[in-house]
């Protein structure tokens, strides 16, 4: 007979979660009993969206993941044409590096700001090994032996430059990766013009050729994009159920903890970078050989900034959404935003489902949309009776800018100080109190698609990077786990 | 040896500039342990403002008002408005995050500083915006010592750069609000429960760092005569250099890492080359991180657990 008949007195866990059928069953091999007890306790998306969430993740990682595989497979069946078919290769290769970043960032925890080196170092080392850049007929190594050959020298870089991780913590970390980003590219455009070209890069690379066969056409490198995505997403499934994956998020969440739990917490970190080195050089060489030129710009910081942004949206620390968040991110930005009508279409669609989601009753929602058309017509008419200039341009546009929005001749200046003045009343908007911020909330939209119309749409290059930043700012405060992420245990202290 | 001496004043010019920026950005890492990657992009909006203070006057050529009160306005503007964008930062990207893991914060600032850096493309254009320094400044009224002339405007940039570290030294030992400072950066925590005003304190850090940034930033267009959107990103990396060579958190280090920087940079250029200049001074900082991660002056921080 027991002591304590309801068991020891320090289990205090809610009785609720031993009878939910997991706690029932018992933990699962390799999954800490705490850890397993709380799996039940995450959160799911209200009504039925959450019946959904829970159906889907029933279906194993391995039926989704094919499925997903053969949507992209499909794709370029469906009628794509020269430029989506680049949108998409773009959109893999991003999704490839993200995935890779995930090792480091989103399981070690280590915040690598020189990533995109190793993308650099692949796309680079690629470049020599098949062109005529080194010795006077050059080297044109077949992808068989050079890809391999890429992807360990990467490794070993990767092992050296995550060597300060043996000393340095999270910010000095930071700093020192992103020096090595920044020396990489001031290396490929200063050192050794004749060999690694400077900012003139490198223009006569081979394609990717093995056993006499050559990949030149964009679909095939599409195909083999998508084929090495799920292939390495694959494996790192199975990296992350692994002794190596759960030392990774260990020494994420408590490197002295996991020290004291004898995991090398050194030689796990070198395993992450080394990892991430690995995959990102991997992607490097594909675009390499797909671009059939590789410059230094190709590798600086933007880059890095987009894959970090697709990690975050996606959520760090889940493969399925690092991959799912760069291919939107880059879908967006390659493609939707290079055409107008798409991209207001993408405007006003964030625009309307902000609105639906944060606005609540309805009432007030459809209060804030008729006082907001009310005010753009008003406005319009009053506009367009004190002089004709005030709406000059926006009869050459589309019928929203004709009726609508005020879009005067020069619609620079003062598109640039709506601009200004957007950011302002965006400020005021969250001090302010609730009832104010309904009211206010009519000119601000009102204010938006005036700055849209007459300066953001004007410049899609600038708008689409204001994005990327904007992605990663409002994702950090309002979702840090990111759309497809899991919100962690939190462990009070 | 007129080399030498040349490039021993280009390099405390700069020296003095990258210290400035360095201590703002060593400030705000000390009470919130955070690297403020916005930090260079502030500098450049300074400089901006600068230039547009300059145009509202008349231009370089035809400055309506005397120059000396020109570049008054031009320094007290730049430090509001810069200081107070340093704020709006503060309290709507980075407040909200304050108990939030460690490499949130710093994700944020990274997209704080991408999205300044494309603001100012949206607002002012790609273009290089030029100050025309010499046409309101005699820059040959200068002194010369020996073979070596020193410019009025490099003249300036020291005393100012040097007055406001002086300024910034005796606020942080001497003021109550350099007290307060120095508690929430030792312990956020137990100031708030000796009653100082945290959130107060640190909106009042941010307003200084970034109003140095701002000056500084006049002064790099008043130097360099050029200005455009992406000088804040290698001046913010040559700055984090400054800051963390000195010993980050530390307002003396910040002054020396700066003066380091400077020097050795105008010296690689100088007698080495000018394209591996910037190399050199990211090997200097890896090195510098490997064999003493908690700088030349700082301390190393014991591990509490």
């Amino acid at each position: 007979m027991s002591v304590y008949p309801q068991g020891p007195p320090d289990s205090q866990e809610p009785p609720d979660i031993l009878e939910s059928p997991q706690g029932a069953r018992g933990p699962r091999l390799g999954v800490d009993e705490w850890v397993a007890r709380r799996a039940g306790r995450r959160e799911y998306l209200p009504s039925w969206l959450g019946g959904v969430q829970r159906a889907l993740e029933r279906i194993g990682w391995w039926p989704r993941l094919a499925v997903a595989g053969l949507i992209g497979v499909v794709l370029p069946s469906l009628g794509l044409g020269g430029f989506q078919l680049q949108v998409g290769i773009d959109a893999l290769v991003i999704a490839l590096l993200a995935v890779g970043l995930n090792i480091v960032v989103g399981w070690a925890g280590l915040l690598d700001l020189g990533y995109i080196a190793f993308f650099g170092f692949g796309a680079y080392a690629f470049a020599l090994l098949s062109s005529g850049q080194i010795g006077s007929a050059g080297i044109h190594l077949p992808a068989y032996a050079s890809l391999p050959a890429v992807v360990i020298a990467a490794a070993f870089l990767g092992l050296g430059v995550g060597l300060p991780s043996r000393r340095l913590i999270g910010d000095y970390l930071a700093i020192v990766t992103l020096f090595f980003g920044e020396a990489f590219v001031e290396f490929t455009n200063n050192v050794d013009s004749t060999k690694l070209g400077g900012p003139n890069g490198i223009t006569t690379i081979d394609p990717i050729r093995a056993f006499g066969a050559q990949l030149t056409t964009n679909a095939g490198y599409y195909y083999l994009l998508v084929i090495v995505l799920v292939v390495i997403m694959a494996v790192l499934r199975r990296l992350e159920t692994s002794r190596t994956g759960r030392a990774w998020r260990a020494v994420r969440e408590d490197p002295l903890a996991a020290a004291s739990m004898t995991i090398p917490v050194n030689r796990v970190k070198l395993m992450a970078f080394a990892g991430g080195a690995m995959v990102a050089a991997l992607a490097g060489t594909i675009y390499a050989a797909q671009q059939a030129s590789v410059f230094p710009t190709d590798f600086d910081t933007p880059i890095l900034i987009l894959v970090y942004a697709g990690l975050i949206l996606g959520g760090a620390g889940s493969i399925a959404g690092a991959a799912a968040g760069a291919l939107v991110v880059m879908v967006i930005y390659d493609g939707l935003l290079r055409n107008p009508t798409y991209a207001g279409y993408l405007f006003y669609g964030l625009i309307l489902l902000t609105l639906l989601a944060r606005l609540r009753p309805w009432r007030r929602l459809a209060g804030v949309l008729a006082a907001t058309v009310a005010l753009g017509f008003a406005a319009h008419a009053i506009a367009a009776a004190i002089s004709n200039s005030a709406v000059a341009a926006g009869s050459q546009s589309g019928w929203l800018a004709h009726h609508w929005v005020i879009v005067p001749a020069s619609p620079q200046t003062a598109g640039n100080w709506g601009f200004v003045v957007l950011i302002c009343t965006l400020i005021a908007l969250v001090q302010v109190g609730s009832r104010w911020r309904t009211v206010l909330l009519v000119p601000t939209l009102y204010l938006a698609s005036f700055v849209w119309e007459t300066r953001l749409i004007a410049e899609p290059s600038i708008t689409r990077q204001l994005m990327i930043g904007a992605i990663l700012i409002v994702m950090m405060n309002a979702r840090p786990q990111g759309l497809l992420g899991q919100r962690r245990v939190e462990v009070a202290l | 040896m007129r080399l030498f001496f040349g490039e021993l004043v280009t390099g405390v010019t700069t020296g003095a500039l990258y210290s400035l920026i360095a201590l703002g950005f060593s400030m705000v890492y000390g009470v919130l342990k955070l690297l403020n990657f916005a930090h260079g992009d502030l500098y450049m909006v300074g400089a901006y403002i600068g230039f547009f203070v300059i145009q509202w006057f008349g231009g370089a050529a035809h400055v309506s008002i005397p120059v000396p009160l020109l570049l008054v306005i031009m320094f007290v503007l730049a430090a509001g408005l810069v200081g107070g964008l340093g704020v709006a930062i503060e309290r709507f990207a980075y407040r909200p995050l304050r108990d939030a893991p460690r490499i949130a914060p710093l994700i944020t600032a990274i997209g704080i500083s991408f999205l300044l850096e494309n603001a100012a493309l949206l607002l002012f254009g790609a273009q290089f915006r030029i100050y025309n320094t010499a046409e309101f400044i005699s820059l040959s009224s200068g002194i010369r010592v020996g073979s070596v002339s020193i410019d009025s405007v490099q003249i300036m940039v020291v005393v100012l750069g040097v007055a406001l570290m002086i300024g910034l030294r005796l606020l942080v030992n001497r003021t109550r609000l350099g007290k307060q400072m120095r508690a929430v950066a030792a312990d956020r925590e137990a100031a708030e429960m000796l009653g100082i005003n945290v959130n107060f304190t640190i909106a009042a850090t941010f307003f200084l760092g970034s109003a140095l940034a701002g000056v500084a930033g006049v002064m790099a267009g008043l130097l360099f005569n050029q200005v455009t959107n992406t000088i804040g990103f290698i001046a913010g990396l040559k700055a984090f250099t400054a800051a963390v060579v000195g010993g980050i958190g530390s307002i003396p280090g910040a002054m020396l890492g700066g003066l380091l920087i400077g020097l050795a940079e105008a010296f690689v250029t100088g007698y080495i080359s000018s394209t591996y200049s910037n190399l050199i001074v990211f090997g200097l900082l890896i090195a510098v991180m490997l064999t003493r991660p908690s700088g030349l002056l700082g301390q190393a921080q014991l591990q509490k657990v």
